[in-house]
């Protein structure tokens, strides 16, 4: 089986534990304001490669990610997820670590066909990385054009099947530096178990030169870079709100 | 001699005792230290304010325009400058290459014309009686040679397919034994040599007659140290008898090599571990406080810091700076496995902190997978907090070099005392690929340099034709390239002989005869073009191709792709092969090294336009890394590529020179402190990590 590839980092230190290889999918049905790969997005794009050809770039160098392992990221590595799936189980069946960087937002609940192929998924998957862009539903939408209400059962389904969850939300300027929409994420948080970090990241402005390249207007030209001070306030605000709940539910 | 000299008190007797071998006294007497850096100590007052002393010094050489003070009337030898010193009563190592810090030596062996010229291009005149002398009744080393060199050797040199020999200037690369006279002391040295030289052989062979002077130097410039340090107070006649004269005598025989050459590497050797001995004893019976023998070692490297010599403006820029690669050193690991970290290499590296970081001495950790994590983790810490660090794979030359070599210059190994090196800078192939196109006419000056072969007249490149000419213009260069070689050190040998470093050599040694490939990457993506895309020969008029135009795309090195890496190993293997069919001057064991760390941009300078589309003047990658920015794929697949080269045709060394801002080695600076290894398990399903974000676990 073959996947879309739009490129393979072979160095990368900070997509999930350890030294990790990272897998870039290309195609993403999200269209996030701030999104800093928009080279992605498309579609069926990219290189043309087979779940053995990925690993066999991985296994020339393993010894490298003896303590790290495989994180799929992109795009949205779900919408190939027959791909994904195939690629998660060859590398289970040689023992390594697997980590899939989504925004969940594929999950779908009602859709059976599509609930068997992620729970076959999920049997080969170590780690979840999820993006959760924003945790008011009105704000989502206009963050990202979608609802988050399947992003939020997606973690629960995940607390279900006790994968481990690591939590990822970037502080934007006017959008998320909120912090009444940062105590709604640390109360979301408190309701599951499965959440083993959070990584809070400044907003920042790398992905620009990649729209001028590609010709798409950058939609947040005016909004500044942050520094890490707003993202650490984020994040003891987040992780305090988050006790506090745990606190008020025993 | 007695069997155990009084001041090898508590010492471990071995074979050391009755011969030479500072390898067996480490082996039997070392302490593998697992601990962490805690115990080390901060800077004395002293040592504040001798450094102090220095920087102003620093400064003020700066603000003069790079040179302080040159002497221009005094030969240097081993015994040519009275004693010098910053503070006397502050300093606990102590010795300058002339009688003052600062003051670089007149060393005109190497050549008189280089020397006059580091003098005039830097404002100052060499005395003319000695430059009478060295031009009318003293021949120099760059005067041999030349009158040696063939017009076809000449031409190499001028269009730079041969580049950076070692014609004019010392040669360097050869590191002494110093640990041998803090061991023995000098007169055990000199007894050795006699012994040495009364055995050598009967028949008076070329060899045996230069071998027979060459011993009697090496014992003439033994006794010329004894002189030396005499003049400092120091009998070092007896071994060492603690730590501090330890460290003295070794660094007085270090000191007499860089009075007696301005070698283009002038390293240090091994000598960490061989003096924890001492360390480790004089701590036990209460001779020195941990303070005390931090200090001593600060003063130590600050000394190895402030090694000057007169050099030109055209030497420092091939060379990006004023280097002296006093190349250090530390760690790795033993042939009996266990790991040979010490205090004392944290000693070493502690004067980071101590004195602040600096790219001198060149302190290099010999790394191995088995090293102690502590020692890892102290490392990698020093790595973020410095950049003053260089690293080199211990399991890769152990294997061919045991466990007591060190590194000479940068990447160099040889074992200390046994092996030494004849330096031979490098030779350009990437304008070698040139040549196979033009027929041997340069590029750049048009001249007919190499063999007037058939030059490529095509549209298109072919890549079979490309291959069997560039392989015919290769053997031709490997064949200038070694025979300028053997005059070099022929005459090096004769008239710029390393007397004192060799003193502190076995007498049979072994040697390594060093070449060098710069432009690899540039010609394994040029013939990568040739073969995978489409390349056109740009000509001018005359029909001489000047430029070339890759349609399509290619597979670059540096991308962990085979198909292009393959290419990279046969290229340095095929060199290697015609290289090694020369017979060499004293029966050199030829080894060739991709390391062009800094030169590579003044190679770069002088080449034209190649197949790979890269344009004429254009730098050339430093060593055998790949070309700026066409590794797409990270580090890991840049690196696998260069890992493909083959070592056993490159053992002098490969070089890949990689840089990274700290924040993208993790979320945090620290995260990178030896956490590579030690980060948990994933494969257990234990994956939080506690210092990468907050836990957030329930519990």
């Amino acid at each position: 089986m073959n996947g879309y590839i739009h490129s393979i980092e072979s160095f990368g230190t900070v997509d999930g534990p350890g030294l990790r290889y990272v897998v870039f999918f290309q195609g993403c049905p999200m269209r996030c304001r701030y999104c800093h790969n928009p080279d992605t997005w498309q579609p069926e794009k990219g290189d043309v490669m087979s779940a053995e050809e990925v690993m066999a770039g991985f296994r020339r160098n393993k010894s490298f990610y003896a303590k790290g392992g495989i994180t799929v990221t992109g795009g949205e590595p779900l919408l190939q997820i027959d791909f994904l799936t195939e690629l998660f189980r060859l590398a289970k069946a040689e023992g390594v670590h697997t980590c899939l960087d989504t925004s969940g937002i594929t999950y779908n609940r009602g859709n059976a066909p599509y609930m068997e192929k992620l729970d076959r998924l999920m049997e080969y998957t170590d780690l979840i990385m999820l993006d959760i862009k924003h945790i008011d539903d009105e704000q989502h939408k206009k963050l990202t054009a979608h609802s988050n209400k399947n992003i939020l059962e997606f973690v629960q389904y995940l607390d279900k099947k006790s994968i481990p969850v690591w939590v990822r939300h970037v502080v934007v300027p006017g959008v998320t530096d909120d912090p009444v929409y940062w105590q709604q994420l640390g109360r979301f948080m408190a309701t599951v178990k499965n959440i083993k970090a959070l990584d809070v990241l400044p907003y920042h402005t790398m992905g620009v030169k990649k729209y001028e390249e590609l010709g798409i207007e950058y939609p947040l030209k005016d909004t500044p870079a942050r520094d890490k001070e707003l993202a650490v306030a984020a994040r003891n605000t987040i992780i305090a709100a988050m006790k506090k709940a745990r606190a008020e539910m025993i | 001699m007695p069997q155990m000299h009084e001041n090898w008190y508590s010492f471990k007797p071995a074979t050391w005792t009755t011969q030479v071998n500072v390898r067996s006294f480490i082996k039997h007497n070392y302490t593998p230290y697992d601990g962490d850096e805690s115990f080390l100590s901060g800077p004395t007052r002293n040592t504040l304010d001798l450094w102090l002393q220095v920087r102003d010094l620093s400064k003020a050489e700066i603000a003069a325009g790079g040179v302080l003070d040159m002497d221009t009337e005094v030969i240097s030898t081993i015994t040519s400058h009275g004693p010098g010193y910053l503070n006397k009563d502050m300093e606990t190592i102590v010795g300058f290459q002339t009688d003052k810090p600062f003051k670089r030596a007149l060393m005109p062996y190497g050549g008189i014309r280089m020397a006059e010229k580091a003098c005039s291009d830097n404002g100052y005149k060499v005395d003319e009686k000695i430059s009478e002398f060295f031009s009318v009744h003293r021949k120099t080393h760059n005067a041999g040679v030349f009158d040696a060199y063939t017009p076809e050797m000449r031409a190499c040199r001028s269009s730079h397919i041969i580049t950076g020999l070692p014609d004019a200037y010392g040669r360097g690369r050869i590191i002494g034994d110093y640990r041998r006279i803090a061991l023995y002391g000098i007169d055990r040295l000199i007894e050795d040599k006699n012994e040495q030289k009364a055995t050598t052989e009967k028949v008076m062979s070329e060899d045996n007659i230069r071998l027979r002077e060459e011993l009697s130097e090496q014992i003439r410039a033994l006794q010329d140290l004894k002189k030396m340090a005499a003049g400092y107070g120091f009998d070092i006649s007896q071994p060492a008898k603690n730590v501090q004269e330890a460290i003295q005598w070794t660094y007085f025989g270090y000191l007499a090599a860089v009075k007696e050459q301005n070698g283009a590497a002038m390293s240090l050797g091994r000598t960490s571990t061989f003096l924890d001995i001492y360390a480790q004893r004089d701590l036990e019976n209460g001779v020195f406080t941990e303070e005390q023998i931090q200090e001593f070692v600060d003063h130590f490297i600050m000394k190895l810091r402030m090694v000057k010599f007169a050099r030109t403006p055209e030497y420092n820029a091939l060379f990006s700076g004023d280097p002296q690669w006093v190349t250090e050193s530390i760690g790795g690991v033993g042939v009996d496995g266990r790991h040979l970290v010490t205090k004392m290499s944290y000693r070493y590296l502690h004067t980071l902190d101590n004195l602040g970081s600096s790219p001198e001495p060149n302190l290099t950790v010999l790394w191995s997978t088995q090293l102690p994590e502590n020692f890892k983790r102290y490392c990698a810490k020093m790595s973020i907090e410095t950049s003053s660090i260089q690293y080199e794979n211990d399991d890769l030359m152990r294997f061919t070099h045991g466990d007591d070599y060190a590194i000479a210059c940068c990447v160099s190994s040889m074992r200390v005392g046994k092996e030494m090196q004849f330096f031979g800078a490098r030779a350009n192939l990437a304008k070698c690929l040139l040549y196979a196109i033009n027929g041997g006419v340069d590029e750049v000056s048009r001249k007919q340099v190499g063999p007037k072969y058939r030059p490529i007249t095509s549209e298109y490149l072919d890549y079979d034709e490309v291959m069997e000419k560039y392989d015919a213009m290769m053997k031709w260069l490997a064949e200038v390239y070694v025979n300028a070689l053997n005059i070099i050190h022929y005459m090096h040998d004769k008239y710029c002989y390393e007397k004192v470093q060799m003193a502190l050599h076995d007498r049979d040694v072994t040697r390594w005869f060093a070449t060098g490939i710069a432009g690899l990457s540039v010609v394994a993506d040029s013939l990568s073009a040739i073969k995978y895309a489409k390349v056109k020969v740009i000509r001018d008029e005359s029909g001489f191709a000047t430029d070339y135009e890759v349609e399509g795309d290619f597979p670059k090195f540096g991308n962990d792709d085979d198909r292009v890496d393959t290419l990279a190993k046969e290229i340095v293997h095929r060199f290697m092969e015609h290289i090694r069919k020369i017979p060499t001057y004293r029966n050199g064991i030829p080894t060739t090294s991709i390391l062009t760390i800094t030169s590579n941009v003044v190679y770069g300078k002088a080449t034209g336009s190649t197949p790979d589309g890269r344009k004429r003047g254009e730098a050339f990658a430093p060593g055998a890394n790949p070309m700026h920015r066409r590794d797409t794929h990270g580090a890991v697949a840049s690196m696998a590529s260069v890992a493909k080269l083959p070592f056993i045709d490159a053992q002098d060394g490969i070089s890949n020179t990689f840089s990274i801002i700290p924040g993208a080695l993790g979320k945090e600076d620290r995260i990178f402190m030896g956490d590579l290894d030690i980060e948990l398990d994933c494969r257990t399903g234990a994956c939080a990590t506690p210092t990468l974000f907050e836990g957030l676990d329930a519990e």
